[in-house]
């Protein structure tokens, strides 16, 4: 009897103690799924790039087993204002419409991020000053830089060896000489390959606001009051009688007509790629591009050639980039500045997605780092964004209204319905200034 | 009310019956309040709450991340004085109104009365005009674009070929609204289907003693089946002039797709109203005040000019159809 109350007395605690373990156990288990967070990261890129992106983001993410990132992308600025408003931010963003820092930051819907810069003691020189500015609006910071972009001109090696061309352009009139020489037209004065697209509106170089040749022409948008300067700053209608002079060379109708054909911008039909244009003015992205879609494209890259007046801004070039932070109403905000911390600092993430995508590193650091592909056609770009003159697009509580004021008078000047250039830039001087006003912030 | 009631009624004093009819009438109201309800209630979530708010930050800048700052009538000041797209954007719609609306009637009318004298093939040539009406905003506009492409487009090339130098069509500020109009032409399988409804319930002895009058074809037209159909018309034309007033797929997506020019994301770049204003309508500047430049106190301001304008040109409309429209029977 007692060895049976024994063995009994054995068995419940036996029992006992593996019954203990596996609550334990599961217990354990549940917590650590329990404390999975989930991190929902909203990105502009698509396709390719997105894909190296979440490359990155999977580095990440394996140094972090707590977390589970969902990276999303194709995101543009009007889904991340209604995702803020509406209370269901995710828990990062990005764009990659820097000029809408004065709107994120403005008005508080990407969060401060100077508490979290201070605390974990971010050292904000590793940026270079352009980034610095178009990541803040007036003195609050609400975003960091995440890549750049730089704009440069790339040339049609083989187009050129047929002209006679030796090397690509450095002041506008040596691009205008070239253009004309490169342009090949049917029998009926039609154009089949274009020197040079000067059209206010043609693919991403020639933005209507002419922001890409501000730094070219060292032209400046505002004076030292905030006041729109385009009808003082005699820059400004250098650059417009310039590209007016070779649009009516060309002829405004064979253009027009020219770029209906041309294929889509970010497609493998892109007019530059299947060589129907000889010269374009177009972000560093373009080497990746070309890469997947056209490898055997015999081309070259350079600065943009710059006004014959200011040949010692050569070298330099517009300049922008991708916006990252933190919206208002995200719900992990720690684990989230982690990520931006890393994705922002690091020089090896910056290094990796730099190879993948082919934008310019944002860091001084990550410029250097060994881990980055050697591209000589690529490096160029990194040269113009490192250039002193280089410059970026003023930022203002507007956004993109005041673009869109000036690029509405550029397109009417460029098809002959502006008569007197300087009553017109006065004009727009006037809107630009209104529509700032309008938007209560003005430019800083 | 059974009898009995009627006798209890009769017996009670004057007050009392007086009180009785009052509540008699109150739970009437309340039950006419009851059934009413639903529709009450979903206007005035959805129309009357909205028309509101909208009244008030029209009078404030609203900038849909932070709280709206009460500006008077700012907005209003800006709208009529210093917004240059705002009168492209009135001149254009106006445009539309006048030269495209007119022109679908003129079209929708014209097919249903070739229609209704078809001896043959009637339900195929129904659906083959009805078709277009089927086809997506956005699918219809796309094509448009490819076939009005002034490069490769083969509306163009077929021009060519006759010696032709086609137009610039999406291209040219001179040719967007036109080639806009005809697409909108194209898609007018709705209302012909209601015209060659009301054309084929023309009573027939109108036109056969017209005929014993001595009416020719044009005057059976004018004299017969126009006032018949009058109020069909004026359906079209009020229909038309509303949708004209909210015009904005179309000119969304053609001037997207027809200046080339987009960012990966899709927003950096403002292409609305492309080319040079020419597709600037009223709703699409009221989208690129309130979600391009994120000035929703403004936007506002011009929804409430909008509403005013709707309001005044389908009233006018309406007032000046008593001359023309013929209501059948005695109701009017």
């Amino acid at each position: 009897m007692r060895r049976v109350t024994g063995s009994l007395l054995a068995a419940l605690v036996l029992g006992a103690v593996l019954a203990a373990a596996i609550t334990m156990g599961s217990a354990h288990a549940g917590a650590r799924s329990a404390k999975k967070t989930t991190l929902t990261v909203w990105v502009g890129w698509s396709a390719r790039e997105l894909r190296v992106f979440k490359s990155v983001v999977a580095d990440y993410a394996k140094q972090h087993r707590d977390l589970n990132i969902k990276v999303v992308g194709s995101i543009n600025d009007t889904k991340i204002t209604n995702a803020i408003r509406s209370g269901n931010a995710p828990d990062v963003v990005s764009s990659f419409t820097s000029g809408m820092v004065g709107v994120f930051c403005g008005k508080g819907a990407w969060i401060d991020l100077k508490p979290f810069l201070s605390k974990d003691h971010v050292d904000l020189s590793q940026f270079p000053k352009t980034s610095l500015y178009y990541t803040q609006f007036k003195g609050k910071r609400c975003a960091l830089p995440l890549l750049a972009d730089s704009y440069g001109l790339y040339y049609n090696k083989t187009l050129f060896k047929k002209a006679g061309i030796s090397r690509p352009p450095r002041t506008f009139s040596e691009l205008t000489a070239d253009a004309k020489k490169l342009t090949q037209r049917d029998s009926s004065g039609k154009i089949k390959v274009i020197g040079y697209d000067p059209y206010w509106g043609f693919y991403s170089g020639n933005f209507a606001d002419m922001t890409n040749y501000a730094p070219l022409f060292g032209a400046q948008y505002y004076d030292g009051k905030g006041k729109a300067a385009l009808a003082s700053r005699f820059a400004w209608s250098k650059l417009l009688r310039w590209q007016k002079n070779l649009m009516d060379w060309y002829g405004y109708s064979n253009v027009v007509r020219f770029n209906a054909g041309a294929g889509d911008e970010f497609s493998a039909s892109n007019a530059f790629e299947v060589g129907k244009v000889a010269m374009m003015m177009d972000g560093e992205w373009r080497v990746a591009f070309i890469k997947a879609e056209h490898p055997n494209l015999n081309y070259g890259t350079a600065p943009m050639p710059v006004d014959d007046a200011h040949k010692n801004l050569y070298g330099a070039g517009s300049v922008n980039g991708t916006i990252i932070g933190l919206p208002k109403g995200g719900h992990n905000v720690d684990q989230a500045w982690e990520l931006v911390r890393w994705l922002t600092t690091n020089d090896h993430a910056l290094a990796k997605f730099s190879n993948g995508i082919r934008n310019v590193p944002s860091t001084r650091s990550s410029g250097r780092s060994k881990e980055l592909k050697p591209d000589p056609r690529f490096a160029t770009f990194v040269r113009i964004f490192n250039n002193p003159h280089s410059a970026t697009a003023p930022i203002t509580a507007a956004g993109a209204a005041p673009g869109t004021l000036i690029g509405r008078f550029t397109v009417k000047w460029q098809a002959g319905k502006v008569k007197n250039l300087h009553k017109g830039l006065v004009t727009v001087d006037k809107q630009v200034d209104k529509v700032n006003a309008q938007a209560g912030g003005g430019v800083p | 009310m059974s009898q009995g009631a009627v006798a209890q009624a009769a017996r009670l004093p004057a007050t009392a019956r007086r009180r009785a009819r009052r509540r008699a009438a109150w739970r009437r109201r309340g039950l006419v309040l009851l059934l009413m309800s639903p529709w009450l209630a979903g206007f005035s979530i959805f129309f009357g709450y909205p028309l509101v708010m909208s009244a008030y930050l029209s009078l404030t800048h609203y900038d849909l991340l932070s709280a709206p700052q009460w500006r008077g009538f700012a907005n209003y000041h800006y709208l009529f004085h210093d917004d240059p797209q705002f009168w492209p954007g009135v001149r254009n719609t106006l445009w539309f109104i006048g030269i495209a609306v007119p022109l679908q009637v003129a079209f929708a009318f014209g097919i249903a009365l070739m229609l209704a004298r078809a001896k043959r093939g009637l339900g195929f040539f129904r659906t083959v005009f009805y078709l277009p009406a089927l086809a997506p905003p956005v699918a219809a506009t796309l094509g448009f674009v490819y076939l009005l492409n002034p490069a490769n487009g083969p509306v163009n090339i077929i021009l060519g070929h006759l010696g032709i130098d086609g137009p610039l069509w999406f291209q040219s500020p001179g040719w967007a609204k036109p080639s806009l109009a005809l697409l909108q032409i194209w898609g007018v399988g709705n209302a012909m289907v209601i015209f060659l409804a009301a054309v084929l319930d023309v009573p027939q002895h109108l036109y056969e003693s017209a005929e014993l009058d001595g009416a020719g074809p044009l005057r059976r037209l004018r004299w017969v089946t126009l006032p018949t159909i009058s109020p069909v018309i004026l359906f079209s034309i009020v229909l038309g002039v509303i949708q004209g007033l909210q015009y904005f797929t179309q000119a969304y997506v053609a001037a997207n797709i027809a200046a080339g020019q987009a960012s990966q994301a899709g927003d950096t770049i403002n292409n609305l109203g492309y080319p040079q204003d020419s597709t600037l309508f009223y709703p699409v500047l009221l989208y690129q005040a309130a979600f391009v430049n994120n000035f929703m106190g403004y936007a506002c301001a011009l929804a409430m000019v909008l509403l005013v304008v709707a309001f005044a040109v389908t009233s006018i409309i309406l007032w000046n159809s008593r001359r023309w429209v013929h209501y059948t029977g005695s109701a009017r």
